[in-house]
């Protein structure tokens, strides 16, 4: 396995609605990105994430190019995932020897349409999508499985968004943040029960890139690069009503073969759009109580979809970079109800 | 045109719907499912571990194993194993007052399906609750044959079951006769509030008052029309303004004989691109008052607009392309440009 | 430092304007299970799926790799999504390779597909929008301009395109797999279809077709031993360039001329015509395949046409192109780059049956997509690299 470390990131604000189109939203992201990273272009290879669903129109991430600098021609792919998926495909190419270094964006609008809606598409075809049940409905079901099971309560639930909204407050990209009272959240009427508003992660628009080095070009450029000691990515089951909800089989696999047990873990970014499924992603991936879980305040106050789960990569990349963390593990999800998850490990050297 | 709003930063957003009548062809598994839920049965696939997966599945997501024709009979009656309450239904689901969407484990069945259930309130949901179909009563072969589930009686599970069975068994033996189900219909709409962005939005404010304006790069000074707010060849922004002249010169075309979602124009027509006098990339745009067979590379054309009071910031602003009376331009001096 | 990656199985469906028999899932699954025989592999062998195809709203669903999991065995595994437009089957099967090629994998399915019939596959590629700043009629509408620019350069004789689709076509006789298989094909057939987008006609344009192809690739110790010996790659390349920007070519893009030149100097190629023996080339319109004869650097500038009208790409020529069918004849898009790679597979292997080329040890396989600025290729040869 190549030594390859994450050594620059940047992030659009993640607006409620930005009215800027997806060039114009990136472009500035991706050149942060790229001047902070202190490496020249070309990249050997450069790979995106992002979904046409979003906003209604066709090869959106086509258009997209002309802010990734692809002048003379780049070596490119796509993936119609989350940008951490963009990131894994790009850290395989450098691990088959083909890069050094590698430029990683993705980026969203939900704004534009009624994201939870636009989501049921992603449903069964035949069975489900039919009856256009919406994502937070079905992470409600999930939700409800889960308190039932493990005797937590809509109280637990609440305190895991006024913490990720207090955390929130450092971070000048999220997309809501503040100090909220429990009880109150809780006074509030349930969106889809038993879930509320604060359960839900707001609908944002965004985008996010990332840069990855090899060995030495990483040493070369970065005092303390953020270095990729594992990743890997697991799928389960499509259909809900043949997975056991409660718990997410594939984030438990996934973080195994990244090697999550092998060492202390001081923080975990964890791609969770919903407050019930941090608690189902920290058990899956056995994070004890010591472990500070999405300082960024995570996807409860920031989830460019399509973007989200790289940002919680690089969100964790900053954490090594500044020395605040020694190993942590970044999570990128996709689908209905956890059905997708990718863990990776960052350590610091 | 009206329902273009000109919001923040003079930025443009406009209604786009996405709506599509998908048909899709379901198969052998799926087709006996939906065969038998016209008769008003549901039927399960037997695994060959003997797990009954309810709806069949075509796979066994277990093992990747394809999962056969052992089909059973289940239900219809079951239990709700998780549920979630919807507040405010969305027009697209299947009830337009408060339900709950729930997995539902089928008698006689190992797994869950997905569906809505009709309690009236969320005080009558519990996980654990038995429920049953309510069949609609004129029945295609879709998931919507089941209008949706509804809290089983408590006194006895006859109670009003029976007939409704029979009903569906009168309605079985009608139907035998016809052809099992290959096809479903599952239409979607999707509505969005599209962004222009801003690059895009100075140019049709720039339409909307009769002028044509392209941006140029910063750092190669070429001039982009339509502007994208960007050069993607030096991959810098770009803002700088450009006033251009409505005539131009055609660098190649196509004469368009079949009809595109996209435009509408009269068939057949010239599809072309047009070098704007001072651009330096043509646009795409349609030339008419012409004869098709004199359209050619070279030759020199300029837009017609729609009368002044009806400009808008689109781009129907300019109808077309008319050729004018001015030399052609030689071909080598568009080899660049095409 | 990387490994060889050989492609063990192959496996394609028969490609049809509406496979109404199967769903989504039964249509790649038919491509899937063929690869698995072919390899001599069941599902429990393989470590990960990467699946590709175009615009989701051909299917009108959201990131169907999801729904597909079940079908392609992927419960607990890692599976992958590309899309890179028209060359999606191209950089599918090159990204499946790099599982292999890094050491992460040692057995990858790879499937690509398209269900058109479940949509009208003209609505996804001209989606209209709102506050457009463009006006382009479909993709024949968008190729056709660059087709005219073509002849007009070059002074390629007007029938160069009827001459690539008769071959074509007379090719996909000898596929079974093949959409469009007409005996009666003839010049006069071609020559007098409609003009759809002048100059292209019907008959020299892609069908719209339901179809999935799916590849195994694998370790060199995974190789099991089959009726057909391994394809090994030898090289594989991917480049990108803008949609559109000033001072482009857009008639011989870049962006493929340095994909070419990449992959032929990674497979150790220097004069690709001599040592090539066959490539299957993403031509969607006839005339594309005299435009990419130049742009692959196998006959000079301006002088493409006459490969096809000397009858150097036909199968018995010194240069066969798309003893398939190609594009052509059959073109379920988000599969049709992976089916040319899987076809210069199956030309190495000896493996293409009628349309088999006697003796072909090296082959190309090469997809474009987008405004002609995505292109992916590799080369597969019979012997290790
Ligand atoms: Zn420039």
């Amino acid at each position: 396995m190549r030594d390859v470390a994450i050594v620059s990131f940047a992030s659009a604000p993640n607006r409620r609605t930005d009215l800027r189109n997806e060039v114009e939203i990136l472009m500035p992201v991706v050149q942060e990105a790229v001047a902070r990273s202190g490496i020249a272009r070309p990249f050997d290879f450069t790979c995106s994430g992002s979904s046409d669903f979003l906003q209604g129109t066709p090869f959106a991430f086509v258009i997209a190019l002309d802010a990734a600098g692809a002048w003379p021609p780049i070596a490119e792919s796509h993936v119609e995932m989350d940008g951490a998926w963009a990131l894994y495909e790009a850290w395989v190419k450098i691990q088959a020897g083909q890069a050094e270094t590698a430029l990683v964006y993705a980026f969203g609008k939900s704004s534009p349409g009624d994201l939870p809606e636009v989501l049921a598409t992603q449903l069964d075809p035949y069975l489900v999508a039919p009856l256009w049940p919406d994502s937070v409905s079905l992470a409600a079901l999930q939700a409800r499985a889960w308190l039932e099971k493990t005797g937590n309560s809509e109280r637990d639930l609440a305190a895991i968004a006024v913490r990720s909204r207090r955390d929130a407050k450092a971070n000048p990209n999220a997309t809501l943040s503040g100090d909220f009272e429990i009880a109150k959240l809780l006074a509030e009427p349930y969106v889809a029960a038993p879930l509320r508003a604060h359960d839900c992660s707001p609908s944002c628009d965004g985008a996010v890139a990332v840069v990855l080095a090899a060995g030495d070009r990483a040493r070369g450029v970065c005092k303390r690069p953020a270095w990729i000691r594992g990743i890997d990515h697991r799928i389960e089951p499509h259909a809900l009503g043949m997975r056991d909800l409660t718990v997410s089989s594939s984030t438990r696999i996934a973080g195994e073969k990244a090697g999550v047990g092998n060492g202390a873990v001081d923080l975990a970014e964890l791609h969770a759009p919903f407050t019930h499924q941090e608690a189902i992603l920290r058990e899956a991936l056995g994070l004890g109580a010591g472990v500070a879980v999405n300082p960024s305040g995570g996807a409860l106050t920031a989830n460019p979809m399509m973007a989200a789960g790289l940002a919680r990569i690089g969100e964790a990349a900053s954490r090594i970079w500044d020395g605040s963390a020694r190993r942590a593990i970044a999570h990128a999800t996709s689908g209905p109800c956890l059905q997708q998850n990718l863990v990776c490990v960052l350590e610091g050297e | 045109m009206s329902e273009i709003v000109s919001e923040e930063g003079g930025i443009l957003t406009a209604p786009h719907v996405l709506e599509y009548p998908y048909r899709r062809s379901v198969g052998p598994v799926l087709g006996r499912f939906f065969t038998e839920l016209r008769a008003g049965r549901i039927v399960g696939l037997r695994t060959q571990q003997g797990r009954v997966l309810a709806p069949p599945q075509e796979y066994d997501p277990e093992t990747g194993a394809a999962t056969g024709s052992d089909f059973v009979e289940i239900g219809p009656g079951g239990v709700v194993t998780t549920w979630s309450w919807v507040v405010r239904p969305r027009a697209k689901q299947p009830l337009d007052r408060p339900f709950a969407w729930a997995l539902v484990k089928l008698d006689g069945a190992d797994t869950a399906m997905l569906h809505a259930v009709d309690a009236g309130d969320l005080s009558r949901m519990r996980t654990g609750m038995r429920v049953r179909p309510r069949w609609r009563a004129e029945r295609v072969g879709h998931i919507h044959d089941i209008e949706c589930f509804e809290p089983e009686p408590q006194a006895t599970a006859d109670n009003g079951l029976g007939g409704e069975r029979q009903r569906a068994g009168e309605l079985a033996m009608a139907e035998e006769a016809q052809k099992p189900v290959t096809n479903i219909k599952t239409p979607m709409r999707l509505e969005y509030r599209y962004s222009a962005g801003i690059a895009t939005s100075r140019f049709l404010h720039g339409i909307a008052q009769g002028k044509i304006l392209g941006q140029r790069c910063p750092s190669c000074s070429k001039v982009y029309v339509p502007p994208r707010g960007s050069c993607p060849r030096c991959a810098v922004a770009t803002e700088e303004e450009v006033e251009l002249s409505d005539k131009g010169t055609i660098t190649t075309y196509a004469i368009v004989r079949v009809p595109s979602e996209s435009i509408d124009v009269p068939l057949p027509f010239a599809s072309v691109h047009v070098l704007l006098d001072g651009a330096d990339l043509p646009m795409f745009s349609v030339v008419q008052e012409c004869p098709l067979d004199q359209i050619r590379m070279g030759m020199r054309v300029q837009a017609v607009w729609v009368p002044r009071e009806q400009l808008g910031p689109t781009l129907q602003s300019i109808r077309y392309f008319k050729p004018i009376d001015e030399p052609d331009v030689p071909a080598e001096k568009l080899q660049e440009t095409v | 430092m990387a490994r060889l990656c050989a492609v063990a199985g192959i496996g394609q469906t028969q490609y049809s304007a509406r496979r109404d028999d199967v769903s989504i899932a039964g249509l790649l699954r038919e491509a899937a299970t063929r690869a698995l025989e072919d390899a001599g592999m069941d599902w429990p062998d393989i470590e990960a799926v990467v699946v590709g195809k175009a615009p989701d709203m051909f299917e009108g669903v959201m990131m169907p790799e999801l729904y597909l999991a079940d079908a392609l065995g992927c419960s607990g595994k890692p599976m992958l999504r590309v899309h890179t437009a028209g060359s999606v089957g191209g950089s599918t099967a090159i990204v499946a390779a790099s599982l292999v090629q890094a050491g992460i994998h040692e057995r990858v399915l790879t499937v690509s597909f398209e269900k058109q019939s479940e949509s009208n596959a003209m609505w996804a590629l001209t989606v209209k929008t709102p506050l457009q700043a463009s006006v382009v009629a479909g993709a024949g509408g968008y190729f056709a301009p660059l087709v005219r620019a073509y002849m007009n350069r070059s002074g390629a004789p007007d029938d160069t395109g009827i001459r690539v689709a008769l071959k074509d076509r007379r090719n996909a006789l000898k596929n079974p797999y093949a959409h469009l298989r007409d005996p009666n094909m003839s010049f006069d057939t071609i020559a007098s279809s409609p003009m759809l987008w002048d100059p292209i006609r019907l008959h020299e344009a892609c069908p719209s077709s339901d179809g999935a192809c799916a590849l195994v690739l694998t370790s060199e110790r995974s190789v099991r031993k089959t009726k057909y010996a391994p394809a090994w790659i030898h090289a594989t390349s991917m480049r990108s360039e803008p949609t559109q920007f000033a001072g482009q070519e857009k008639v011989n893009p870049q962006s493929g001329r340095d994909c070419a030149k990449d992959v032929y100097k990674k497979a150790g190629i220097s004069d690709p015509r001599k040592q090539i023996d066959m490539a299957e080339i993403y031509v969607p319109f006839s005339w594309f395949e005299p435009m990419w004869m130049e742009n692959l650097g196998f006959a000079p500038v301006g002088e493409g046409w006459k490969m096809t009208y000397e009858g150097a790409t036909a199968l018995d020529g010194d240069m066969p192109v798309n003893c398939s069918g190609g594009v052509l004849s059959s073109n379920p898009i988000g599969a049709s780059g992976m089916i040319r790679f899987a076809e210069a597979a199956m030309q190495v292997r000896g493996q293409a049956g009628e349309h088999q080329v006697d003796g072909a040890r090296i082959a190309l396989g090469h997809a474009y997509g987008g405004g002609s600025q995505f292109f992916s290729m590799w080369i597969v040869g019979s012997a290790k690299p």
